[in-house]
């Protein structure tokens, strides 16, 4: 019961971003974190898993061969939530995620609103539904596109950056979130994050890409070390285990 | 249930559930309420247009007569069902087959200065039908204005076919499109004015007024095929509603919930290619409309397209029918293009609309 990612090749144009990458297996009902510097191709394998970069190679849920499926019928398993934030927009916050439920016929079932409700509850949005999208804040707008993300109620589900707009309480929030997840629905959750420590503390594994290769990929106390740092962040940093066996990462130098 | 407190995001206490769920229904209510109202006004706005005009006939007159056509004198009878009607039918058609063109476009390109106007549709009409004109062009068992109108359509397709293509070889994405629409607008406004130059008198003559948008050649023929055109679109446009609202939230996000974007984009361009170009092909360049219906729409129940794109025809036809009203009064005792009414109530109405949505910010 896990996501496979086998032999896959993603290209913008004939510019080869990502090649015959592979994955370990990742469970369902785990947590696993997407690191590496910027430009390595972490969205680029987050939108090849969902199928909107032109990919090659196996794409597998359970016994589901996702890469063969069309656009509407890998909706129903995965969902991609952007890196970007959309921009003026005239619906209410409700509105985008009533759209992201009915946007292919397949998902319609029960109360759209109701569903739109409870996912905007669930992500602590509540206060928002009605608000216009366009005149929330960064924050706010990641909050509502976390819903739109969930409201499908994916057994995949992708978050590119989930917390880059956030304030330190709601990237704490939005990160047991994503746990909770992944647990309560025994759903597949890949979050790609910048912040190491959070990586570490979030998730079950984690994957340090560079270059669009895989460096390292395992627990996270196994992929986030001194030599990985020095090898893909070019820094000089301690990686120290704290009470509750969280990691502390401490950068010393720029090398 | 794991975020129960939410510091920051609001500074009154949340309302519940149900407060919501109640409010946002209220609001579609209210939306829905607006669209009866729009369609009221379309009514409305029909009815005047039916009844301005140079002979002088009350509108009490015109209503008693449609409905009973027995009580005009023969002259008026014709006055009424070969010119008034299909004029002002030709109009409110022109304007909603306009903006719901731009509508569409509006969301498929993202761009909210995209319209056919503004893609270059209507100058490849016009030049299409420029060329007709001064060549002459000629097939036997046709009119020589249904040829005319034709060859409008021919090009104003042609020149989205030619956008779809010139955006798929250099993939570019929706913004390039919007340039080459552009380039279209420069190189057939060129094309025309060239061959503005080696017409002839009369031709010119013929030219000019096509060229200005005008109803002058409206009749039960136009409005049979801008009505089916219509009929043959717009179904289509509602069961795209839902994919094109969730377009709006972007490409990723659309196609994460399982919008085929690229088919999406594509079947959209057609219809609204087939839209324009029909209408054009009837008036000629007419302005705005396709640019400023949509936005009217969108200030009136935003952007869930089930709502946007009836709005949007609604707009466009109310505005369209005004237009041809004022067309015949602005100037005392002659029939202004309506191509030239549009560009005057328009470009402040857009101005409005630009500074408006400016300050909301
Ligand atoms: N639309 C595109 N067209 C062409 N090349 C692209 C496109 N998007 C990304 N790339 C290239 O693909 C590579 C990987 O990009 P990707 O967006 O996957 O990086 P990332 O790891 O997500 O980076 P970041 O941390 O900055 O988000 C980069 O070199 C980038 O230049
Ligand atoms: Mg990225």
């Amino acid at each position: 019961m896990s996501l496979l990612v086998n032999g896959l090749t993603a290209r913008y144009g004939d510019q080869v971003i990502l090649s015959d990458l592979s994955l370990a297996s990742l469970p369902r009902g785990e947590v696993t974190s997407l690191v590496g510097p910027n430009g390595a191709g972490k969205s680029t394998l987050l939108r090849a898993i969902a199928g909107l970069a032109s990919a090659s190679g196996q794409v597998r849920l359970d016994d589901l061969s996702l890469d063969r499926m069309s656009i509407a019928e890998r909706a129903r398993h995965v969902a991609y939530m952007p890196q970007t934030l959309p921009a003026n927009v005239a619906l209410t916050v409700l509105e985008t995620v009533i759209a992201a439920l009915e946007a292919s016929p397949s998902a319609v079932g029960g109360d759209a609103a109701v569903r739109a409700m409870a996912a905007l509850e669930r992500v602590g949005a509540t206060p928002l539904a009605l608000k216009r999208l366009d005149r929330l804040s960064g924050g706010q707008r990641q909050i509502a596109a976390l819903a739109q993300a969930i409201v499908r109620e994916p057994r995949v589900l992708l978050l590119d950056e989930p917390t880059s707009a956030l304030d330190l309480r709601h990237q704490l929030e939005v990160l047991s979130l994503a746990k909770a997840y992944a647990r309560e629905t025994d759903a597949v959750v890949v979050l790609v994050l910048h912040d190491l420590q959070a990586a570490a503390r979030v998730s079950d594994h984690v994957v340090v890409l560079a270059n669009g290769r895989v460096r390292v990929e395992g627990p996270p106390s196994e992929a986030i070390t001194p030599t990985t740092l020095a090898d893909v962040w070019q820094v000089r940093a301690r990686v120290e285990a704290c009470a509750q066996g969280q990691i502390q990462v401490m950068v010393d130098a720029v090398l | 249930m794991l975020m129960r407190r939410v510091p920051n995001m609001t500074m009154t206490t949340a309302p519940t559930i149900d407060a919501i769920l109640h409010e946002h229904r209220r609001l579609r209510v209210r939306r829905h309420a607006l669209l009866v109202a729009l369609a009221i006004a379309c009514l409305a706005a029909i009815a005047l247009d039916v009844a301005t005009g140079p002979s002088a006939m009350s509108p009490w007159k015109i209503v008693t007569g449609l409905i009973n056509p027995g009580s005009l004198s023969p002259s008026e009878a014709a006055i009424v069902w070969q010119i008034r009607l299909p004029y002002a039918l030709t109009a409110v058609l022109v304007g909603a087959c306009l903006a719901l063109s731009g509508a569409e476009m509006q969301t498929v390109l993202d761009n909210p200065l995209a319209s056919p106007f503004t893609l270059g549709v209507s100058s490849a009409a016009s030049f299409g039908a420029s060329l007709a004109i001064v060549l002459g062009l000629g097939v036997p068992f046709l009119p020589s204005d249904a040829i005319v109108a034709l060859n409008a359509f021919v090009f104003a397709f042609g020149s989205v076919l030619l956008l779809q293509a010139m955006a798929r070889a250099r993939r570019g994405g929706v913004q390039s499109i919007v340039l080459f629409g552009i380039a279209m607008v420069f190189a057939f406004n060129a094309l025309t004015a060239l061959v503005q130059f080696v017409a002839s008198q009369e031709a010119l003559q013929q030219l000019v007024f096509w060229t200005m948008g005008s109803l002058s050649r409206a009749s039960w023929r136009s409005v049979a095929v801008l009505a089916a055109v219509l009929a043959l679109a717009a179904p289509f446009s509602w069961v795209a509603a839902r994919a094109l609202t969730a377009l709006r939230l972007g490409e990723d996000r659309a196609a994460s919930a399982g919008v085929d974007v690229a088919r999406l984009r594509f079947f959209s361009m057609l219809r609204a290619s087939l839209l324009s170009a029909t209408a054009v092909a009837f008036v000629g360049v007419v302005g705005f409309v396709g640019l400023v219906g949509p936005h009217i729409a969108r200030l009136l129940v935003g952007e869930d397209h089930r709502l946007f794109l009836p709005a949007s025809v609604l707009s466009g036809a109310l505005l369209m029918s005004l237009a041809s009203a004022a067309s015949k009064t602005m100037v005392p005792g002659a029939l202004l293009p309506v191509g030239v009414v549009t560009a005057v109530i328009g470009v402040p109405a857009f101005l409005f609309l630009i500074f408006k949505s400016g300050a909301r910010g």
